[in-house]
């Protein structure tokens, strides 16, 4: 068992006892292959199989019983005249982008001061992480009776009648109330990595730069955020990643409503899939949306990691 | 935000004696903390509301007999009616929709722990080698595939295997976390030194002997983290076993929400007790092992 370290270690002493090298070579390296190809193959079934299968369906006109027939592309030439589609890929787009910027704003903004000399930090930092294992689904449910019922009496009662309407049951507002909801609930976990980014940052950086007398936005721009930038970005990606997902707190707030004016393109997917034999046209559209979402987490990792800087 | 910052520079030199004094009566002060910005603490006190104001209000509305709710609803209950809870617990199921998401989640989170860290140990180890390079790629792309395109397929073929139950979920869970946990596992695991295990090797283990004794002890500290990222994944996930399951008797709490929602959406003390029920385990682990958990997640993303 010993001579697994002739391989490790000495990899020329392996042409001087060719023998033992290659009795270890095809020992050890077996154990290895077996601990991943049970995983490999079994990821392959659940995963990489269902893409692939979807992908054939999309060519077809499948509505996800009986038979089907193969179509082209017909499926992705439909998707670009589907008024519903397209309205879920904007209204989709928007929610995320607004998410993600005030997610991340928000977060940062609480992890400063969360980071600096304030008192009860440790309860502060625990009272903003309880979100982070709060169902955003419950979360939705409780949000959806605060905007039908609490917000309008309040702002009623401020005299404000202009505001005083269900929130969720405008057509053109009431993807405000899913991104405040998702806002409550997913600032908590930037907040912590953004935290964590920050006490990486050495205090007499800081020092120094209190010498030279830079004020404290001054110090923000040269020094913290260059310094977390790459916290920025990955936080940036994986929440802009995971908001283009939203399912949940829709399903919660508005299903879809008023109308399909917050119908996400997950909720679509599973609308057409599973409740309205699209079975083949939807995988077309989410085959679309896989691209969409490997383009933009590219091009968001290219623009943002340009943005980073390293002092070591 | 950020213009507390100076507050954090140091002691004004003000007069030559004063050192000798000003330590002592700066550290009664404020706590030894050198300077707390009360003004940010009370700007944080007053954000950390629009964290806490929910969720009193979810209590409140829990306590609450039906005719109390009208005004804005965030009075206290004039009298407190606990038949609410009685009434979730017996219209979700609650014991049922408990004992699954907790058969889900504990399965998941053990299933993902030895599966996850050895597949990554593997990788991790043999990374010079182009088979397993290759399949780090390969897992790490599956980050980029959002579940929707997964869902349709994936709920076919669940029913078509029979494992469109409790059991197929720890599955599904365990599965689809790999990526991720690959991802930050494998960097862990290149942060330990190989002296570790060649020491053990010495002492005739094998590779197996070697990861559960040697290298599975030292992963500990990302144990935790994975296992907490995938205890609350799983425990609050809506979609998967809303899509996957099959029988209803499977429900987990989330799916028991939804589906309560539909049927007696008039009843909003009810229906907010059965919220607080579903959100409570959780909350009552984190608070518990709340340093735990911070630190936890902290540590996955410093890798």
């Amino acid at each position: 068992m010993s001579s697994t370290l002739t391989r490790a270690k000495t990899p020329a002493a392996a042409s001087t006892t060719p023998a033992r090298a290659r009795s270890s070579i095809a020992r050890t390296p077996r154990t290895f292959y077996w601990m991943v190809v049970p995983a490999v193959v079994i990821f392959f079934g659940l995963h990489t199989i269902p893409v692939l299968s979807g992908m054939f369906f999309s060519l077809t006109n499948y509505a996800g019983y009986g038979t089907w027939d193969l179509v082209g592309f017909s499926n992705y030439i439909n998707l670009f005249q589907d008024d519903r589609v397209l309205n879920s890929y904007g209204f989709t787009f928007g929610f995320a982008i607004v998410s993600t910027l005030l997610v991340n704003v928000i977060a940062l903004a609480i992890a400063l001061g969360l980071n600096s000399k304030i008192k009860f930090q440790a309860a502060f930092r625990g009272v903003f992480f309880i979100p982070y294992v709060l169902a955003i689904l419950i979360i939705g449910y409780v949000f959806n009776y605060l905007f039908a019922n609490s917000f309008p009496a309040i702002f009623t009662a401020l005299g404000l009648p202009g505001l005083s309407g269900n929130l969720l049951a405008s057509p053109d507002f009431a993807w405000i109330g899913i991104v405040i909801t998702t806002v409550w609930q997913a600032a908590a976990f930037n907040v912590i990595l953004y935290l964590a980014g920050l006490q990486t940052i050495s205090a007499d950086l800081y020092e120094a730069a209190a010498i030279d007398g830079a004020s404290g936005w001054r110090r923000f721009r040269s020094i913290t955020f260059p310094l977390i930038g790459a916290y920025f970005t990955i936080n940036m990606v994986l929440s802009f990643k995971s908001f283009l997902q939203v399912f949940d707190q829709i399903v919660a707030l508005t299903a879809g409503g008023p109308g399909t004016s917050t119908e996400s393109i997950a909720l679509v997917i599973f609308r057409g899939g599973f409740q309205g034999g699209e079975y083949g046209y939807q995988m077309a559209n989410a085959v679309v949306y896989l691209f969409v979402i490997i383009i933009v987490s590219f091009l968001q990792l290219r623009i943002l990691q340009r943005r980073e800087a390293s002092f070591s | 935000m950020t213009d507390t910052l100076t507050q954090t520079s140091a002691p004004l030199p003000d007069s030559p004696d004063a050192p000798t004094r000003a330590p002592r009566t700066r550290r009664r002060l404020d706590g030894g903390n050198g300077g707390t910005n009360w003004w940010l603490t009370i700007l944080i006190a007053v954000c950390s509301l629009t964290v806490l104001i929910p969720l009193y209000f979810t209590v409140v509305t829990a306590l609450k007999t039906p005719d109390q709710l009208g005004g804005t609803g965030f009075e206290l209950p004039t009298s407190i009616r606990w038949e609410n809870f009685a009434d979730a617990y017996q219209l979700t199921n609650f014991p049922r929709a408990l004992m699954n998401t907790a058969l889900i989640t504990v399965g998941a989170v053990f299933l993902t722990l030895l599966t996850n860290s050895l597949v990554a140990y593997a990788i991790a180890r043999n990374m010079h080698k182009k088979f397993f390079k290759g399949l780090y790629f390969y897992f790490l792309a599956a980050i980029f595939v959002p579940f929707p395109i997964i869902m349709l397929p994936v709920v076919k073929e669940t029913a078509l295997l029979g494992l469109d139950t409790p059991v197929g979920l720890i599955l599904l869970y365990t599965v689809y976390g790999l990526s991720f946990n690959i991802f930050i596992f494998v960097a862990y695991i290149n942060s330990i030194p190989v002296e570790l295990e060649e020491a053990a090797r010495l002492d005739g283990a094998s590779t197996w002997m070697v990861f559960w004794r040697v290298i599975f002890p030292l992963l500990s500290p990302m144990n935790a983290t994975v296992g907490i990222l995938t205890c609350v994944w799983a425990w609050n996930d809506f979609l998967l076993p809303l899509v996957v399951l099959s029988d209803p008797t499977a429900q987990t709490l989330p799916l028991a929400q939804f589906i309560f929602q539909g049927q007696f959406n008039t009843n909003y003390p009810v229906a907010f007790a059965s919220y607080l029920m579903a959100l409570a385990p959780l909350l009552v682990v984190y608070v518990i092992a709340q340093k735990w958990v911070v630190s936890g997640v902290t540590r996955g993303s410093v890798k």
